[in-house]
């Protein structure tokens, strides 16, 4: 909402200076974006006469100009414009002030043999308009000399404001005003409306057709005919008034709604009535319905949206955009004044379905004031007849004003209690009056709104009208009590090991990144997604369309990417929602790492390549430290088909899946267009069991001297490491302390489809120091126990 | 010179002349081995008289006595040079790059995020987490934003496909759905922070469709905008790791709270860096407001008897602030290079015991 300093001291009666009052309503809750002070923004600008305007003497389009700006010899420039002539008055700059459109220092210059020294500036250098096919022609009354802002009526400060979807009384300079009047910056003198009493019983009748359940579209509509008038543009003062806050004056009659419109908050529409047919009535639009606007396009309209119209047509999308056909032009004679009270939701959800924003739908939408229809109406008919002449028919109306003020209850000591802010009865009394509010009787005070505010709605309300008037600096600053005197612990055990998962991967060496949670479908298929359920309907863009089953293609995208930057090493990881459908709730608080590459290169040979051994570990120490202390569940082999087949596992507890991890599958690498090594694993947090004992057992070493034993199985190549591992555990269970796999070999001297699998047997004695005789049964008992279990024979 | 004192000489002779182990160990047993010659002159003393044996025996044990310690001291000096030795031929080159280590690091987002907990922490707020996709009712309509309330518009909300049961559901625009859980659930007093993922379709330098904001909610009997501005003055302080700060509130309108306040902090943005509680400009920092009593009476908890506050502010925003980060869509590019540059090292843990930040 943007309006200049003269036209609101139209409305409000002050001495305050632009600044003042641009601090003053962001400081009442209308925030300024921009004061724009054309006047203090050219005054570097100064009138300057053309004594001299001749050919210049090296180019036939250029001319040598003397210009005269009141002191000193007439000043010499090089001029392009075709209208640079003798005797005119232009807007001078000289050399050294800096032209708006550029940001650039006018510079003394040469031009072909011709020293300039300033410039003769047009609308656009300027930035006061697109005009640039000629120099600024200034008033010939204009003083040399003098500020070129003053001589081109630019002298007045124009203030932007944003309108909050609330505040549909200050989209008008009324209500700024009054506003500012509440708040101590000067006396509203808004002149009131007398209405204009009509000659001829209006030619045109209104009706409202809607059906029951649309009644709300359009509740008034209230219209009159002003018959011979003569369409011509509208005063100077109007026109400036218009273009100082960037609309184009139009004509006299389109000029009267859009000055309505920025002055009241009254959105009014003209029609030329010699192109309407019938009578007029406001409906909704039929599906399919089009109307070329006054914008120059044309609208397909659904029954959603209303509509004025007549007897043959839609003739105007109603609050929004009036249509081309019937619009007003210089040959209009015969005028229609149309002032109606659309429904501010059909009216937003039109202008939204449509693309098409106005000033009558920026109005409708935040609510205008319900009384102020006929009103509106009256002093658009005064205008005109001002303006243009003609003859005022009387004013029709169909559907009436709605009433919906009531009365609140509204005691004083509310705004102590909400706003914290200490405000005397009367000074209450005083704001809320001042707002247009209406307080009768003593403490709790009946408090009724006024028609233009529509979005007061309880006590709550009125305390905010109180506290920002009264000034929201004002509210002291309160401790707030502390509930237990030290802090106790907030955390979930579930956030706690969010964070534990975090510091311990980065500890590992994992980078740590967070990405979008929506994904391209045909990636999200690859991972057990992509469904119709988990679609966006309105993606930001084509590939951000699908609600990720799972963090890791975000990993995988992210680390395609910075391969191909140039990092072949790479190790990121990620905590957050991976999503089993669209509902709400279905997603799991999960971790995923990656690690990518061959190892970093090195002299010391370190390094190995990412593998499925990496991912294992990494899993398993996130569980450790989520956990606090070792996952020793089974792993089973295989992993979702995103994995190698071969080189991937999963830990299950019961039926619920706690991680999968491997090597990526080479088809999933190559739908990154990425290279591998690649392995991952995937952690789902909330399915970590939450451990249970708090603290540790008491510390008791053996005195014993613990016994270190090797063995070297032979087995088939299909028994797994881990059940000849647990076969050996099981066959001492109070003595092994611990079983450790040191060699793995097949090949040369192992039979074909076995494998030699060297494990060390910690032996830890509690009653007693071993003997030779019971360390050779407990090996005995350990061979045994891993043939049986395995076919495991000792490798001779 | 007597005999023993010649052999004595031969035999030191011999010792220190002994290159290596081995040479020395065959002066040892010629002179100590059975046959030695020291050896011998021992075994002499038995076939002597008990007068001779006085006379020679003390000067032939003193002999062996010598050359035991003789051999042993040359083989320690062996033994030392043999080490020497080793140990110059082990050098290394000690400027040789270490074995590589991975440098992990942890987003600035969950950083920031640790340090507004635990601000918020040591004030009673626990922390509230809700889901991504959130019902309609709970982002909108409980809030007081009803269906094709023009106010929905602000929002520019992402929608999910229509599920199998036909619901419809949103990616939820702000974490108030959250509070609006909580107070489902909860009685008052009630005092949270719901930080995480909030979605809207909007991108440029200072949006990204994805971004995350915390807010706070507390419901009771007593509390005011006095609170909610000494709350956000001592959070500011805290979290800027400065002594004072200046706030500035705004007049504002949001659906869910009425008096709606925006904050702005004073600070100083001159010289490329951001001071705060000096200078001229103002920071946008959050919008708040005492909540409203419809979305308390649709939360089923009675405005006649509690109120309370709520607020709302950008964890990626607090990040760019109090870290420099210029561009708000590069926290969520994952470039290597960014995460290693703005990321946090795994043991930076924030304390207020220690500070937030190093």
């Amino acid at each position: 909402m943007k309006f200049s300093l003269s036209w609101l001291k139209d409305h409000l009666e002050t001495d305050a200076a632009a600044a003042t009052i641009a601090d003053k309503l962001t400081a009442i809750g209308l925030e300024v974006e921009s004061v724009e002070d054309a006047g203090a923004r050219l005054k570097e600008f100064v009138v300057g006469y053309v004594v001299l305007a001749e050919k210049h003497p090296n180019a036939d389009r250029l001319r040598r100009c003397l210009v005269d700006i009141g002191k000193g010899e007439p000043i010499q420039v090089v001029c392009g414009a075709p209208n640079a002539r003798t005797g005119m008055k232009g807007v001078f700059a000289r050399a050294g002030v800096v032209i708006p459109v550029s940001g650039e220092v006018l510079k003394v210059g040469t031009i072909r043999g011709v020293e300039s020294h300033g410039m003769l500036c047009s609308g656009r250098e300027l930035m006061l308009s697109d005009d640039h096919d000629g120099i600024i022609e200034l008033p010939e009354d204009a003083e040399v000399g003098e500020p070129a802002a003053h001589a081109l009526g630019l002298n007045d400060a124009v203030i932007d404001v944003a309108i909050t979807p609330n505040r549909g009384d200050c989209t008008s300079v009324w209500g700024i005003a009054r506003d500012l009047a509440a708040a101590g910056l000067g006396k509203l003198k808004t002149p009131s409306v007398e209405p204009v009493a009509g000659r001829y019983p209006c030619p045109k009748t209104i009706t409202l057709e809607f059906p029951p359940e649309a009644i709300s579209a359009c509740l008034m509509f209230a219209g009159r005919l002003v018959r011979g008038v003569k369409n011509g543009p509208s005063p100077q003062w109007v026109q400036d008034r218009l273009k100082a806050i960037g609309l184009r004056p139009i004509s006299a009659l389109v000029d009267v709604t859009n000055l309505i419109s920025y002055d009241r908050g009254r959105p009014l529409h003209v029609f030329d009535a010699d192109k309407l047919k019938g009578n007029m009535k406001a409906r909704l639009a039929r599906d399919g319905e089009q109307l070329l606007a006054l914008d120059g396009r044309t609208y397909t309209l659904d029954s959603e949206m209303c509509v004025i119209a007549d007897e043959a047509a839609a003739h105007s999308i109603a609050g929004v955009m009036g249509g081309e056909d019937t619009g007003c032009t210089a040959a209009t004679v015969n005028v229609f004044i149309e002032s109606a009270l659309f429904d501010a939701v059909r009216t937003a959800a039109t202008g939204r379905k449509l693309q098409l924003m106005s000033d009558a739908r920026y109005r409708f939408e935040r609510g205008v004031d319900p009384q102020f229809v006929v009103p509106g109406l009256e002093l658009a008919t005064r205008l005109i007849l001002d303006w243009c002449g003609g003859e005022p028919s009387e004013i029709v109306v169909a559907g009436g004003v709605p009433d919906r003020r009531r009365a609140i209850a509204f005691s004083p000591e509310t705004v102590r209690r909400l706003g914290g802010l200490d405000v005397p009865d009367p000074e209450i009394i005083r704001i809320l009056t001042k707002l247009g509010f209406a307080v009768s009787g003593e403490a709790p005070h009946q408090v009724t709104a006024p028609s233009w505010r529509s979005d007061i709605d309880g006590p709550a309300d009125l305390v905010e009208e109180v506290v920002r008037i009264y000034g929201l600096e004002h509210v002291p600053s309160v401790p707030m009590t502390r509930p237990n005197a030290i802090a106790r612990p907030v955390l979930t055990p579930a956030q706690k090991r969010t964070r534990l998962v975090r510091r311990a991967l980065a500890v590992r060496g994992f980078n740590e990144t967070i990405s979008f949670s929506f994904i391209p479908r045909a990636t999200a298929a690859l991972f057990g997604g992509g469904d119709e359920a988990r679609q966006l309907e309105n993606p930001i863009a084509a590939d951000l369309d699908a609600l990720r089953p799972s963090l890791l293609p975000s990993l995988l995208a992210a680390a395609a990417k910075n391969q191909a930057r140039g990092f072949a090493d790479q190790m990121l990881f990620e905590t957050g929602a991976a999503f089993q459908s669209g509902m709400p709730g279905a997603q799991q608080t999960a971790a995923a790492g990656l690690r990518l590459g061959n190892g970093v290169r090195s002299w010391t040979k370190a390094t190995h390549p990412a593998d499925v051994f990496d991912a294992k570990a990494d899993m398993l120490a996130l569980l450790e430290a989520a956990m606090g202390a070792p996952m020793t569940a089974p792993i089973k082999a295989g992993a979702p088909a995103w994995y190698h087949p071969g080189r991937s596992g999963t830990l299950a507890l019961g039926k619920t899946v706690l991680a999968v991890f491997g090597e990526i599958h080479p088809k999933v690498l190559a739908h990154f267009d990425m290279k591998g090594p690649a392995a991952a694993f995937e952690v789902v947090l909330e399915a970590i069991p939450e451990s249970k004992s708090k603290g540790k057992s008491a510390f008791s070493p053996s005195p014993y001297q613990a016994v270190e034993r090797d063995f070297a199985f032979v087995v088939d190549a299909k028994v797994t490491a881990d059940e000849v591992v647990r076969a050996v555990k099981s066959a001492e269970r109070a003595l092994i302390e611990a079983v450790s796999v040191f060699d793995l070999y097949e090949g040369k001297g192992v039979p074909e489809g076995r494998k030699s699998l060297a494990v060390s047997v910690r032996l830890q004695p509690r009653e007693g120091t071993l003997t030779d005789a019971e360390i050779e049964a407990a090996a005995q008992k350990i061979v045994s126990a891993a043939a049986k279990a395995t076919g495991a024979v000792l490798r001779s | 010179m007597t005999d023993i004192a010649i052999l004595e000489r031969q035999i030191l002779d011999a010792v220190t002349a002994a290159g290596d182990e081995a040479a020395l160990d065959a002066v040892r047993v010629s002179a100590l081995g059975k046959k030695g010659t020291v050896s011998e002159l021992l075994k002499s003393l038995g076939a002597m008289t008990p007068d001779e044996r006085k006379a020679n025996g003390p000067a032939f044990n003193s002999l062996r006595d010598r050359v035991v310690a003789a051999v042993a001291a040359r083989k320690t000096a062996l033994e030392d040079a043999a080490l020497d030795a080793r140990l110059v031929s082990e050098k290394v080159d000690v400027t040789l790059p270490v074995r590589p280590e991975p440098q992990g690091s942890i987003h600035p987002v969950s950083q920031v995020l640790e340090e507004v907990i635990a601000i918020f922490a040591d004030l009673g707020f626990s922390v509230a987490e809700g889901p991504d996709v959130e019902y309609d009712d709970y982002n909108f309509t409980r809030l007081n934003i009803p269906p094709d309330h023009p106010a929905r518009q602000m929002h520019d909300t992402f929608y999910v496909a229509k599920q199998a049961d036909g619901s419809r559901h949103v990616l939820r625009t702000h974490t108030s759905p959250v509070q609006v859980r909580t107070m489902l659930k909860q009685k008052p007093p009630i005092r949270i922070i719901s930080p995480g993922r909030t979605y809207r379709v909007d991108s440029d330098a200072t949006h990204s469709p994805m971004f995350h904001q915390f807010e706070g909610l507390v419901i009771d009997e007593v509390t005011h905008l006095g609170h909610l501005k000494w709350t956000l003055e001592e959070f500011c302080k805290a979290f800027f790791e400065v002594d004072a700060v200046e706030m500035r509130a705004r007049p504002s309108f949001f659906p869910f709270t009425e008096p709606s306040v925006e904050w702005d902090l004073r600070c100083d943005r001159s010289g490329g860096q951001i001071k705060f509680g000096t200078g001229h400009d103002w920071l946008e920092l959050a919008g708040s407001g005492m909540v409203n009593p419809r979305v308390l009476e649709n939360c089923g908890i009675d405005p006649a008897r509690y109120q309370g506050y709520a607020f709302g502010g950008g964890i990626d925003r607090l990040a760019m602030l109090k870290y420099g980060i210029p561009d708000i869509r590069s926290f969520f590019e994952s470039d290597l290079r960014w995460l290693r540059h703005y990321g946090f090292a795994a043991l930076d843990i924030p304390t207020l015991d220690g500070g937030l930040s190093r």
